[in-house]
């Protein structure tokens, strides 16, 4: 193992200009990035921003397209893990990158197992590689059968084998890319105690994470990205949380909307039944447990940075994930969604976020994509006839303004805001009492945009419950009467009336996490 | 820890139980002639299941195997009865081909991101193939080094013997056995048979690593290939056909899983035997068409997948709760 000796002036790895494209798409671009010695360094930005690519070329799994890499002075450029490792960085990826078919010990030592008779030629040592395999678990408080085929345990047990792996692999720089998303509270506190002694050893730390309080508890440092670009470096000491999610959301906040929607007489509404109500419900490593209710004629939203549990609680209302704790009400009767037919046949219909992947096919007409879910739901031994089809689909082409040439146009060849709007119908035709929209105006431009939030209040104008997912503030506070704020896959904040505002929501992302009060 | 070994278990007591059935009904059988015929008689089908393990615990499949084996007997035997060389440089010759081959086929595989099945399928009627344009007809070999080979033998009391390819079957299983289970080689080979994505972010070396398991599956080919042409004292292009699905039916009832990352040398060697011990029954018993051998195969096979899906299920399921802090 190498001494690093810790100067001040020199940078123990070092960034320069880094660019990565993957087919189209400009993962990274000309990224500066420094990490010094003896300190943890955040990366963090949303879903998306390049984080794990950059990680990934940093240490040789991708191939840079430009860009410069120094490690203690020292051009690298690392062509496949294993020369990183020799280099003495660490690293845990984003993936589940252990192998569950090996045992716990190979696991740890796969690639530089103990040898005898010669480090080339000779044999793996197995004895010592188990001794050597315990000791190295001994920080993290875990004793375990070293022998045993790592798939047998626990997914935190394998996420703690991969940090003791890479940690034990880095002499000098260590990455962590979101490694404490499976664990729980005092899994993580035993992870940070390692990496602060590591820190007191002078190894410099990257720690992605979405959880804001741990950086804050944690790093010394803070680098944001955007869309591929470096926002900005700061001191977590001069950066507050506020400032930082503004960063990461790239808005101005004094540029802060306030709502359109006239405030509503809350007692009033409140006083109504619900349509829906859950209660405690949620999922293990998915969403904490929250309360929901949605009355007729009421918008929700859901709000709160990417993988703060926005969708996954979308995917609970809908029992597209099953839920493992809680309850749900319809109408003030128990219900259980054990699937998204359940969900259906109790009048719920779910636009997912993800239209290309989840939601229209391509190759299908118009018509046919706008009857799939109506026909899905009578069940398709009793087709719905032809002439019914078309009636139900030039409505909704009326109605919702769908700009095709005819009916029978094959989906694809619309533009984005149109397959949306045909999405929409399709669930519309189901006449649902709730419809979920995850991210309705991704991707479709301004105009289509206007109007699909038109629509959103004309439907809850007659009476439907939405609940809405949706990056974008402005429009949530427009349509919402109330917003549900989530943060690290918790419910943090639920706004409602005059508190319905941009500022409140980025407010409550930012705020430190304290227990919310679950509202009656 | 039990579980680990329970395909391994249940095979080994298919062995020993069959073998004692057998030899309750004759008791001939109990002997260490037979044995040592057993042993004999599958040592190149033993040495090719042993590189076929390889490739299979890695993930891949390696059709072409039975092929190579045809054509490096017609090799031989051309190089020894029409080139004149020694036996020993067309040994040598005829095991870097085979070897290259299979290199190839790795690379390929790996360069070009193709199935297995595929690649080496192409590999299989290649190597047909080049036997056929070698030679069409079976050449009988003659060189007196061919005579020496065939009759060097451990012997035993009372007619036993151990003959050079059994021996050299029993090496290269119990070195196989170190590479699998003492190697940084052997680690990789699970590796990748267990997830080549993370193997890859673990630092494994993908490419070599592949190249290396379908180079020694090819090179083992060729050696069976040696040790098939020193059985029948000839060279034909259409030896050992099929043989690629008897090393695949070994291994998989010696308890390697198809789809890699799960298994062990040894439980092949014992699948080796117990598709041995079954034509021998056959043998013995005289009245029996030899087509019963195959149909015996087929259910154990059967049983055999079954049990390990059962396992398995078990087993990745909440089969034992290991000792967590
Ligand atoms: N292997 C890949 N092939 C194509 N596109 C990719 C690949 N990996 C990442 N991307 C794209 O690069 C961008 C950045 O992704 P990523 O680095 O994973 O973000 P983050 O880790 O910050 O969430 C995304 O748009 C993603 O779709
Ligand atoms: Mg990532």
């Amino acid at each position: 193992m190498t001494d690093p000796t810790p100067t001040a002036s020199s940078p123990l790895l070092a960034v320069r200009g880094l660019s990565k494209a993957f087919l189209g798409v400009q993962a990274l671009d000309g990224v500066d990035f420094t990490v010094r010695h003896g300190e943890i360094h955040a990366l963090l930005g949303e879903n998306g921003a390049g984080k794990s690519t950059l990680i990934k070329t940093l240490t040789g799994v991708y191939q840079r397209d430009a860009g410069t890499v120094t490690l203690e002075g020292r051009t690298i450029a690392p062509r496949g893990v294993e020369e990183a490792q020799r280099l003495h960085i660490g690293t845990v990826y984003q993936e589940v990158n252990l192998l569950p078919n090996l045992s716990v010990a190979e696991n740890l030592f796969l690639g530089r197992q103990p040898m005898r008779f010669g480090m080339r030629f000779g044999l793996v040592d197995r004895g010592a590689m188990r001794r050597r395999a315990r000791a190295v678990l001994i920080p993290y408080g875990l004793t375990l059968d070293v022998t045993a085929p790592l798939g047998r345990f626990s997914v935190a047990t394998q996420q703690i084998v991969a940090i003791a792996r890479a940690v034990d692999m880095s002499a000098k720089v260590l990455i962590l890319d979101e490694p404490t998303a499976s664990l729980d509270a005092q899994e993580v506190a035993v992870l940070f105690k390692v990496m602060r002694t590591l820190r007191s050893r002078g190894i410099g730390i990257v720690f992605v994470t979405h959880f804001l309080d741990q950086v804050y508890a944690l790093c010394d440092r803070i680098t944001v990205l955007r869309n591929g670009r470096l926002v900005g470096e700061r001191r977590t000491a001069e950066l507050p949380r506020l400032d930082l999610v503004a960063m990461m959301l790239g808005r101005e906040l004094e540029a802060a909307a306030h709502r359109i929607a006239p405030p509503v007489d809350d007692a009033e509404e409140d006083a109504r039944p619900p349509l829906v109500r859950f209660r405690g419900y949620g999922k293990a490593r998915s969403v904490e447990p929250f309360d929901l209710a949605i009355r007729p004629g009421e918008v929700v939203g859901l709000a709160g940075l990417l993988g703060s549990g926005r969708t996954e609680t979308a995917r609970l209302v809908f029992g597209m994930d099953r839920a493992d704790r809680g309850e749900a009400a319809v109408d003030g009767q128990a219900v259980r969604l054990r699937g998204p037919r359940d969900a259906i046949r109790l009048g719920f219909g779910f636009c997912p976020e993800d239209r290309k992947k989840e939601g229209i096919v391509g190759a299908l007409s118009v018509r046919e994509n706008i009857i799939l879910a109506l026909q899905a739901r009578q069940g398709w031994l009793r087709p719905i006839p032809r002439r019914r089809q078309e009636e139900i689909a030039d409505r909704f082409i009326r109605l919702l303004d769908i700009r095709t040439p005819h009916a029978e146009q094959p989906i694809q060849l619309l533009s984005g805001g149109n397959q949306q709007k045909a999405l929409l119908a399709r669930w519309l035709a189901t006449e649902p009492r709730l419809l979920i929209l995850d991210e309705p105006t991704r991707g479709i431009d301004v105009g289509a945009h206007a109007e699909i939030i038109r629509l959103i209040e004309r439907l809850c104008a007659d009476g439907m419950a939405l609940l809405v997912v949706s990056s974008e503030l402005e429009e949530i506070v427009a349509y919402s009467r109330r917003v549900v704020v989530l943060r690290d896959r918790r419910h943090v904040a639920e706004l409602r009336g005059g508190e319905v505002a941009v500022d409140r929501i980025v407010a409550a992302i930012a705020s430190e996490s304290v227990p919310v009060e679950p509202r009656p | 820890m039990i579980h680990r070994f329970l395909p391994l278990l249940v095979t080994s007591a298919v062995l020993v139980v069959g073998f004692l059935l057998c030899a309750a009904q004759f008791p001939a059988f109990a002997s260490l002639r037979v044995v040592g015929n057993l042993l004999t008689d599958n040592a190149f089908l033993g040495i090719t299941a042993v590189g076929m393990t390889f490739v299979i615990l890695s993930g891949g499949i390696d059709l072409s195997v039975g092929a190579v084996i045809g054509f490096t007997t017609v090799l031989l035997a051309v190089l020894i009865e029409q080139g004149g060389w020694h036996p020993v440089s067309a040994f040598a010759a005829a095991l870097a081909v085979a070897g290259g081959f299979g290199a190839a086929m790795g690379a390929v595989i790996h360069v070009f991101q193709m199935p297995p099945f595929i690649v080496t399928l192409a590999g299989m009627f290649v190597a047909r193939g080049l036997g056929f344009v070698l030679s069409t007809d079976s050449i009988p070999i003659n060189h007196p080094l061919y005579a020496e080979l065939g009759d060097l033998a451990l012997r035993f009391d009372g007619g036993g013997k151990l003959t050079l390819p059994a021996l050299l079957m029993l090496g290269v299983v119990a070195a196989a056995v170190v590479c699998a289970h003492w190697t940084r080689f052997g680690a990789n080979l699970y590796a990748l048979g267990g997830n080549r994505q993370s193997a890859e972010l673990m630092g494994v070396p993908v490419g070599r690593t592949t190249v290396a398991v379908y180079a020694l599956s090819g090179l083992l080919a060729g050696l069976a290939g040696i040790v098939f042409s020193l059985y029948t004292g000839a060279g034909y292009s259409l030896a050992a056909t099929g043989v690629e699905l008897d090393t695949i039916t070994a291994v998989v009832i010696g308890g390697t899983q198809l789809t890699g990352g799960y298994g062990y040398v040894i439980g092949t060697f014992i699948g080796l035997l117990i598709q041995g011990l079954i034509q021998t029954y056959i043998t013995f018993d005289g009245s029996l068409s030899s087509w019963w051998t195959k149909i015996a195969i087929g259910v154990l096979l059967f049983v055999f997948i079954l049990l390990q899906k059962g396992l398995l299920a078990v087993w990745t399921g909440r089969g034992g709760t290991p000792a967590e802090a």
